[in-house]
């Protein structure tokens, strides 16, 4: 392609090296750990070691004796200090009946999950309220423990003895329940499976943490929390603790990952305002390892049922679906939601008349569950994509050629297209995707492979696994979000100001947590403006500097905020025309913009760059009538559709059937995320999300015991895959632009999750058919593998 | 995370540091490289009132030579030391290949093969190699030293032959180029062996990691091959007498069947 218009360097499009590396890998950036205030207190939190108990007493005089040790305040003490005026905040109540048992900072009476906070410890320094903290001595009297889902769903043991029963909510999206039955009625094929989605940790890389920091003869009390939601912070301080709004400033400061482990609101952040506020002293909490494997939220957790019904071809005509999801013990931020936020998704890519999806929220005394990166979408691809592999065995096709029969608009291009669960996805290309990815890994020649394996009885068996997968991502309409009853609007807010030298300002109500948004929207800006990336700097993740923001969550940030950006830049350049026009005494409409400069048709010899302009609209010497100086617009975008991004990925394993060992020795993701402002971020993004999903397909699972007791709760025991325990992620892409918005961008940041579990246990699965072994649950550990090769009749 | 309260001594030389163990006996742990003690003092599963920091000694107590048939190993000699040493890849390469499995880069840096065998933890790759090879370890305390088989050595989970006051010194094997092999079966690349089996001398010295308390020699398939059985045949008899713990990654029978399969996969190795 031939491109004249010479473009700015660095612009969209361009692999831009990130903003936020340098400080990054010289360590000058910083984390909450490395922020302190002058007489900081560190609280210790007391934490329940049993699963449901009821506290009949807490004796706190050893540990108030520990050197350094300021107070030791009870639940019951920290409720008779009235430092809330509310429980934590659930912001989803997903139906008007959800039971929503009330979630203290600090439980005053009974413990509900392992980790439950009972009482807190203040002192002057980390280890002596380490020390302190395990010299409080609670006396339990245990209750009955519900410690599975399907322990909850037999519903004869309460997780909470007053609620009288652990099922929270019924949510259906099913329309036609009649239709869909008759469909499976007359199915030349069906299909009926059972998933479990296993709870995992997120374990971002850095832990989380808080600090607060109250100025009691100011008024006002700055929170700093290793947070993904500075702007939801705000709103939930002020609801859950009284304290006037304007008061509170939340400070993100650099925050290493969440995953959505840090979109919460959260104990620790309550009880660090509360007691700063009381006190008027600065309090402060970094978790370790363990307390973020028992205290902070955890992802997935259900068992799924899915059914297929097909005709003689393999043509789906009825997808129908039912969910049992693990609360935890208690309502977090979007937990009854965060299921549902792939109710639309379980019929994935594909074209189907009937549609029926219900699911259950049951609690346990389980530490609770909220988003994990793709929050619901993930397990909707996972059950959609293992189910058509079961079908393609049951019709006697390929798991390709099952797809092909069945995608959207028979795998053509479409736009705005009704999907069988009542959303319009925004446009879509499937056929291509699944040609690129296979044609990348060499399928035929992988099958040929695999059949020699097979033929010469090798012990390394070759498995080949297909997904083509569609999220939902740029989230959200806010009227779309009000129709779910979600608590919050889906709008991001955005300001773009150019500075008297000339430089560009923009502040961000989107909060980065690693994802680079200094790179991207300064690129947005280069290409929008026609200027150096270098002359921009984002400023964002702090309250005060911008004070409107919904924040960096399930790939929101391009598809809303990005967008945003973008069209304040739109509104800062309409208004440098007509300051431009004013000086050429030139009619705004004969004024052109291009490269960063404006000039009067047919007139080159006159021009101005608009980053010269910033100087007079500062000064406002020489403004046209009514013009108002300084050049800095903000726009608040809420955008009309959802964007839907989708791929096909191809996973490869090997599978040693002697000792169940499990190899991922190729994985290919082509992807398709609409525009790419900065490919190599998406390369990451990518990469990223793909290794989080085979983690759970390989690695990954809180295991419970039966007394509700996590049995790997630090990262010896919850294996986090490492870099060596993967391939090389052999990325591609396809470009369809989204239609939901004007830069065409989708939001990749959940993408390679979303696809990467079902791709690697369908290859799994496909290793073993030879033995009848059809499917496993995950992760599909050397153990788990061995067994099943063992009772289908495989000797050592 | 957060380890209990304890006094630290920096020894400047290894009778300074015997002396200190004397003073404080069982109150005190050792410290080298710190890859096994500070995750146990992190998770409080260790509280020792008194630390000893040997760290940084020299004093005889680091590197690798080759003494008639024996190689001796300072015991403050650090895993990538080991595994880089071309004196031990010409006179064990075994052991140099088994220091290669420990732990990730990082861990090799800092361990020390005293650290791992006095840690005497049975997942540990080290002390199922020295087992296997019939080597001797050397401990010294205030006054004395004595050389203990590490047959001997190895007493119960996470127990050694060490009394309190004993300091492990040095390693000696002996020279052993004939054939050998460690097969390792972990999840990821900086775990634990769930099993493991160390060969040398063509199955003469069999050795098996995590199969109970302590590291145990596969002696049934030391006889089996001695008395000329196949690798295959041998192997069947890896897992006798064993008794395997059962945790998230596998049960007793599973760890037999690994033993059982990695033993025959070695002993492939260590004989072709």
């Amino acid at each position: 392609m031939t491109d004249t218009m010479a473009r700015p360097e660095g612009g969209i499009g361009a692999r831009l090296p990130r903003k936020e590396d340098a400080e990054l890998v010289t360590g000058e950036a910083r984390f909450i750990d490395d922020i302190h205030a002058p007489g900081e207190l560190w609280m210790g939190m007391v934490r329940s070691t049993m699963a449901h108990a009821r506290i009949t007493s807490i004796d706190t005089e050893a540990a108030a004796s520990v050197p350094g040790v300021h107070s030791v305040l009870t639940g019951a003490q920290l409720a008779d200090m009235g430092l809330w005026v509310a429980p934590l905040p659930c912001a989803w109540p997903v139906t008007d009946d959800m039971l929503n048992p009330p979630h203290w900072p600090v439980t005053p009476d009974v413990a509900h999950h392992v980790g439950d906070i009972v009482a807190v410890v203040l002192a002057d320094s980390r280890y002596n309220a380490a020390d302190a903290a395990d010299m409080v001595v609670v006396d339990y009297e245990p209750l009955g423990v519900v410690a599975s889902l399907e322990q909850a769903r037999e519903d004869q043991i309460h997780a909470h003895e007053d609620l009288g029963t652990n099922k929270a909510y019924t949510w259906a999206l099913d329309p036609d329940p009649e239709g869909t039955q008759a469909a499976f009625d007359a199915a030349a094929h069906t299909v009926s499976a059972h998933f479990v989605q296993q709870r995992l940790i997120p374990a971002p890389m850095e832990p989380r943490g808080v600090l607060a920091v109250p100025a009691p003869h100011g008024g006002e009390l700055t929170l700093y929390s290793a947070t993904q939601v500075p702007h939801v912070l705000r709103v939930m301080v002020a609801a859950t603790t009284g304290l006037p709004e304007q008061t509170i400033r939340i400070i993100a400061p650099s925050v290493g990952g969440g995953f959505g482990a840090k979109l919460n609101i959260n104990p620790d952040e309550m009880l660090a305002v509360g007691l700063a506020n009381h006190l008027g002293l600065p309090v402060r909490w970094t978790e370790s390892r363990s307390e973020a494997a028992a205290s902070t939220h955890q992802g997935r957790g259900q068992l799924q049922h899915i059914e297929l019904a097909a005709d003689e071809n393999g043509k789906l005509t009825a997808v129908r679906v039912k969910i049992d999801a693990d609360m935890g013990a208690y309502m977090m931020l979007i937990t009854p939601g965060t299921p549902l936020l792939g109710s639309f998704l379980y019929h994935g890519v594909y074209d189907t008349p009937h549609f029926g999806f219900t699911c259950d929220g049951w609690f346990t005394n389980l530490t609770p569950t909220d988003a994990y990166r793709g929050a619901g979408r993930p397990e909707a691809s996972y059950a959609i994509e293992r189910a058509m592999d079961l079908l393609a065995l049951e019709v006697g096709i390929g798991p390709d050629e099952i797809r092909r029969r069945n995608y959207l608009a028979g795998g053509e291009a479409f736009e705005n297209l009704e999907s069988a669960a009542g959303l319009v996805f925004d446009s879509g290309h499937y056929g291509p995707s699944l040609d690129k990815a296979m044609e990348i890994v060499g399928y035929d020649d992988l099958r040929a492979e695999q059949a020699r394996r097979r033929d010469a009885g090798e012990t390394k068996q070759l498995g080949i696994g297909l997904c083509t997968y569609v999220e939902i991502c740029g989230l959200a309409p806010s009227r779309a979000l009000g129709g779910l009853k979600y608590g919050a609007g889906g709008w991001e807010h955005a300001t773009v100001r150019i500075l008297p030298t000339g430089k560009i300002e923009v502040v961000s109500g989107s909060t980065p947590h690693g994802q680079g948004h200094e790179t991207t929207w300064s690129q947005i800006i280069a290409t929008k403006m026609g200027v150096d990336p270098a002359d921009v700097t984002v400023l964002h993740s702090d309250t005060a500097l911008s004070p409107l923001g919904m924040d960096t969550y399930g790939s929101r940030s391009l598809a809303v905020g990005g967008v945003a950006i973008a069209m304040a830049a739109d509104k800062v350049i309409d208004k440098a025309r007509h300051l431009a026009a004013h000086q050429f005494e030139a009619s705004p409409d004969d004024v052109q913009f291009e490269n960063g400069s404006f000039s009067v048709a047919g007139t080159p010899a006159k021009s101005v760059h608009i980053q010269e302009l910033g100087f007079a609209a500062f000064t406002a010497h020489d403004l046209p009538d009514g013009m108002e100086p300084n050049l800095s617009e903000q726009v608040t975008f809420d955008p009309t559709n959802f964007a839907f991004p989708f791929g096909t990925h191809v996973a490869v394993v090997e599978v040693d059937e002697e000792t169940g060992q499990v190899d991922l020795i190729r994985y290919v993701a082509v992807d398709d995320c609409g525009t790419q402002v900065n490919p190599q971020i998406v390369e990451g993004q990518v990469h990223g999300g793909v290794v989080q999903g085979a983690a759970q397909a390989l690695f990954e699972h809180a295991i419970y015991d039966e007394n509700g007791q996590l049995t790997n709760p630090s990262l010896l025991d919850y294996l986090v895959p490492s870099a060596a325990e993967v391939p090389t992620i052999e990325t591609d892409f396809t470009v369809t632009p989204s239609t939901s918005n004007p830069l065409g961008v989708k939001g990749v940041g959940e993408a390679g999750t979303i696809g990467s579990a079902a791709a690697v246990m369908n290859a799994v699965c496909d290793a073993l058919s030879p033995r009848g072994i059809h499917d496993l649950e995950m992760p599909a550990t050397p153990w788990r593998v061995r067994r099943a090769i063992e009772q289908a009749g495989g000797g050592s | 995370m957060i380890p209990a309260a304890f006094d630290y001594i920096r020894a400047d030389s290894a009778e300074a540091a015997l002396a200190a163990l004397t003073d404080h006996g069982d109150d005190a742990k050792l410290l080298a490289g710190g890859h096994s003690l500070i995750p146990l003092l992190k998770l409080r599963l260790a509280a020792p009132g008194v630390i000893i920091d040997v760290g940084g000694l020299d004093d005889g107590l680091r590197g690798i030579s080759v003494d008639g048939g024996q190689v001796r190993i300072g015991a403050l000699t650090r895993h990538s030391e080991l595994e880089h040493s071309d004196v031990l890849r010409e006179s064990c390469p075994l052991l140099a290949h088994t220091a290669s499995l420990v732990g990730d880069p990082a861990v090799r840096h800092r361990g020390t093969i005293g650290g791992s065998l006095a840690h005497a933890d049975p997942a540990s790759d080290l002390p199922a190699a020295v087992l296997a090879l019939g080597g001797t370890l050397v401990a010294r305390r205030k006054g004395g030293e004595r050389e203990i088989a590490a047959a001997d050595f190895f007493t119960g989970f996470l127990e050694s032959a060490l009394g309190p006051d004993e300091m492990l010194t040095e390693i000696r094997v002996p020279v052993s180029t004939g054939g050998w092999a460690h097969e390792k079966f972990n999840r990821r690349a900086q775990d634990w062996a769930i099993v493991g089996v160390a060969v040398a001398e063509g199955g003469r010295g069999v050795a098996l990691v995590n199969m109970g308390s302590t590291p145990v020699r596969a002696a049934a398939v030391e006889q089996a091959i001695a008395d000329g059985a196949s690798p295959a045949d041998a192997a069947a008899s890896a897992a006798d007498g064993t008794s395997p713990p059962t945790d998230n990654n596998g049960d007793g029978p599973y760890r037999q069947h690994l033993a059982r399969v990695l033993t025959r996969r070695a002993l492939e190795q260590a004989t072709s």
